[in-house]
């Protein structure tokens, strides 16, 4: 089996899987129990939540647990626009993030806040002047994704803080869930952003769990209210094995990341390599400008997405119609819309999304199988188009 | 800057005439104990100065060490060279490199014991002051208050220089004013105490009494973080709990009342003499502050003091809270001081104490226990444990769950 679909989910690690079995079994008890079993599972929370903060490089009352991106996105959008609906009622999102923000500000929209869009470029790029040109005085949030889900651009993040540099009060949101072990995080973190989205299954961790960067001194309303877990911010019985086994994940994703995101990013020059030259082959990920090393999304036109995914699977080889979260609703693709991609052309596209763990065989044995597909669907192509 | 070795400068013992040979034997000791990970270090303890050879150890590790030493008024960081004048050029200007632009302004000071060099005093501070100014001319002499000192001694067996002068704890080295105990409860003040008490030199045992179950195994746990929190300032100290269950449920059974918490302070207060005494210690340390809550107003102080003539030092009782918190952060306590274990001062705390309590009354109230029997009980339960500054008390699973992780 050859995996090329990482950016839906990643394979948890049997490490962080035996961290998950241990915490479970040794470290059970709820951390808010005050006996001894309680302490213990609190000391695991609290050791996981100093983990992560050292990896990321922030304090730990600065990462607080949530169920995953979706969650956390949710919250960082819902929550800064109640937090601080007496300062401003506008929203600024861009218009190739991940549903979970797309969504979340649709929602606000409806009950009465404006949002504002964000174009890009040809390229899938948001550019900053048009940030600039979108601030209002009511203005409290910006939220831009860190690495694009469905191409892989890399967002000019730097440049969108120096923008809101003299806007200090509105929340700088930087959806990270892509760009975990990918050599990116200083890069797309940089000191003006104030929250930050993490999801631990894009990272060999489980499944239902995440965390949010929410900086110190900027203020959020819960999202979910209960019992007072995380410092009285997300309520819920904290998922400790999870949330273990997420930190452990983390440490792993962030070793040796450079070598791993250039082994990655190797891989992926090859298959452009190989695909560019192809006649009636589209690639939409960036070619020489920021892109991140796992993901390579293009198109074979006249061929539809879905179309191309099983004949692949019939090879034993996995990928994905753009991103997983919408392939199977069949709607077209998010990010190439906004770029402008035409409609018949984004219903063809497919991502590859690498892992560190894909191998140089595994990309030899993927140029051998596409030929013969890529000869079957243009001789059916030439019948029918010419 | 790699230094060869650091100078110690006494602090208060200067002046303490004869007694001079014993202070400097104790911080001799301390210093010892304090620097014990550095196997390379060589001390000699010197009539006037404190001279700590480094062999090629990090100065910066042990000066954090030596920073928390009762004792030293302050030491340097410095570079032993051969008495060479083009050396000394070099090195002098070597560490001047090292702090511009922060340094602005500069002063040479030199010492000479050697009085068969080539140069004297004057003629060394001219020297070095003109070479220093006519390589680094941003830098300007100044006599009074420069913002560097670089000093210069020239001795028999080489010069030494420093440009750095660090605060040392001052005070008087812990053990030279004897031994007492410290009543240790788990909250804010009585740390802090402790910590005034080795300051003047003062060696402490604590005292901490515990009364399972109202008292949780965490609240135990965290006096002795707390004891381990000022270990550095001596290297060990001996953690005495004693429990005070029985005598807790005793008073509780047969005090009214309003004299509960004056009763049961009574007992704590014998129970530490009768531990100095064992112990030879001279004298009992707590965390009181006059005022503060109903056991510490004069009149308690007055009904519960009784019980001994032992003095009763309370080191922090004219400090305001926010005073004593200060004290508390810088010396690290207060993190683990705040964390909301039930010690034995608010269980069974009743709801209106009395804060003026009567001497008479307390005495009355507790002729109704058999008091000799509860306090042989008590001290026949006493555990000690000696407590090092790295012990972990609080985070007992870390080793289990860093491997985890």
């Amino acid at each position: 089996m050859i995996y090329f679909d990482n950016s839906a989910t990643t394979k948890i690690d049997p490490a962080v899987l035996a961290t998950y079995q241990a915490v479970s079994e040794q470290f059970w008890g709820n951390p808010s129990s005050l006996h001894h079993l309680g302490d213990q599972a609190l000391q695991m929370l609290q050791s996981a939540r100093q983990q992560i903060a050292t990896l990321i490089h922030c304090q730990p009352d600065e990462i607080l647990f949530t169920s995953g991106g979706t969650e956390g996105d949710n919250w960082i959008v819902k929550g800064t626009a109640w937090a601080k609906r007496d300062f401003g009622r506008h929203l600024i999102v861009s218009s190739i993030e991940h549903p979970a923000v797309l969504n979340a500000a649709a929602a606000l929209e409806k009950m009465g806040w404006a949002v504002t869009y964000l174009p890009v470029d040809a390229q899938g790029y948001v550019r900053p002047e048009q940030v600039q040109a979108a601030l209002r005085d009511d203005t409290v949030l910006v939220s831009v994704m860190a690495v694009n889900n469905e191409i892989g651009t890399v967002q000019p993040i730097r440049e969108i803080a120096a923008v809101l540099a003299d806007r200090p009060t509105i929340h700088f949101h930087v959806d990270a869930v892509q760009a975990v072990g990918k050599n990116l995080l200083s890069q797309v973190l940089p000191e003006r952003v104030d929250f930050a989205t993490f999801s631990a299954h894009k990272f060999h961790g489980p499944r239902g769990v995440g965390f949010i960067y929410a900086k110190r001194g900027r203020q959020l309303v819960n999202l979910i209210d209960g019992g007072g877990q995380e410092q009285n911010h997300r309520s819920g019985t904290e998922n400790t094995p999870g949330i273990a086994a997420m930190s452990k994940a983390l440490r792993l994703a962030l070793t040796d990341e450079a070598a791993k995101a250039k082994h990655e990013a190797g891989l992926r020059q090859q298959l452009i390599n190989f695909l560019q030259p192809l006649a009636n082959i589209k690639i939409f990920s960036p070619l020489d400008r920021p892109a991140a090393p796992h993901i390579l999304c293009f198109a074979l036109t006249g061929v539809r997405g879905e179309t191309m995914v099983h004949a692949l699977e019939e090879a034993d080889i996995y990928l994905s119609t753009t991103s997983a979260c919408s392939s199977r609703s069949g709607v077209e693709s998010g990010t190439l819309k906004a770029m402008q991609v035409p409609e018949k052309l984004a219903t063809s596209a497919v991502r590859i999304s690498l892992d560190a763990q894909n191998t140089q065989a595994e990309v030899d044995q993927f140029k051998q199988v596409f030929p013969r597909i890529y000869q079957r669907f243009q001789r059916m192509n030439g019948r029918t188009n010419d | 800057m790699q230094y060869t070795e650091i100078t110690v400068r006494y602090g208060e013992l200067s002046t303490k005439g004869k007694n001079r040979r014993e202070f400097i034997g104790r911080l001799n000791g301390n210093v010892t104990k304090t620097l014990r990970e550095f196997p390379d270090l060589k001390i000699y303890p010197k009539r006037d100065r404190m001279h700590i050879a480094l062999n090629g150890t990090d100065s910066t590790a042990v000066m954090a060490k030596l920073r928390q030493v009762f004792g030293i008024q302050n030491f340097s960081p410095s570079i032993t060279i051969s008495k060479d004048i083009e050396i000394l050029k070099q090195t002098a200007l070597a560490m001047m490199q090292e702090l511009v632009p922060a340094a602005k302004t500069f002063k040479i000071n030199t010492r000479r014991s050697d009085h068969n060099f080539e140069y004297d005093t004057n003629q060394l501070n001219l020297l070095l002051g003109d070479y220093i100014y006519d390589q680094l001319p941003q830098l300007t002499a100044q006599m009074k208050y420069p913002d560097v000192t670089l000093r210069v001694e020239v001795r028999r067996d080489g010069i030494y220089l420093s440009s750095q002068t660090i605060k040392g704890a001052g005070g008087l080295p812990v053990g030279t004013a004897g031994k007492a105990m410290l009543m240790l409860s788990g909250g804010i003040d009585s740390p802090v105490a402790g910590y005034l008490a080795m300051k003047r030199g003062v060696a402490i045992e604590m005292v901490h009494f515990f009364s399972p179950p109202y008292t949780s195994e965490r609240a135990l746990a965290k006096a002795k973080a707390l004891t381990a929190k000022l270990a550095p300032y001596v290297g060990t100290i001996n953690f005495i709990e004693v429990p005070f269950t029985e005598i807790q449920e005793e008073v509780k059974r047969s005090v009214p009342e309003g004299y509960l918490m004056t009763v049961q302070r009574r007992f704590m207060l014998r129970l530490a003499a009768a531990l100095a005494k064992k112990r030879e210690a001279l004298a009992i340390f707590n965390g009181e502050s006059v005022g503060q809550v109903a056991s510490q107003t004069l009149e308690s102080m007055v009904a519960i003091n009784d019980v001994t003539t032992l003095p009763v030092i309370r080191p922090v009782a004219t400090m305001d809270k926010n005073e004593i918190i200060k004290i508390a952060e810088e010396i690290d306590t207060f993190d683990l001081s705040i964390m909301p274990f039930e010690d034995c001062c608010t269980i069974f705390a009743p709801p209106r104490p009395k804060t003026k309590p009567r001497l008479d009354k307390a005495r009355y109230y507790e002729e109704q226990l058999d008091g000799a029997a509860l306090m042989a009980r008590a001290l026949a339960g006493v555990k000690i444990t000696e407590i090092h500054s790295h012990d972990e008390f609080m985070q007992s699973d870390q080793d289990q769950i860093q491997s985890i992780l």
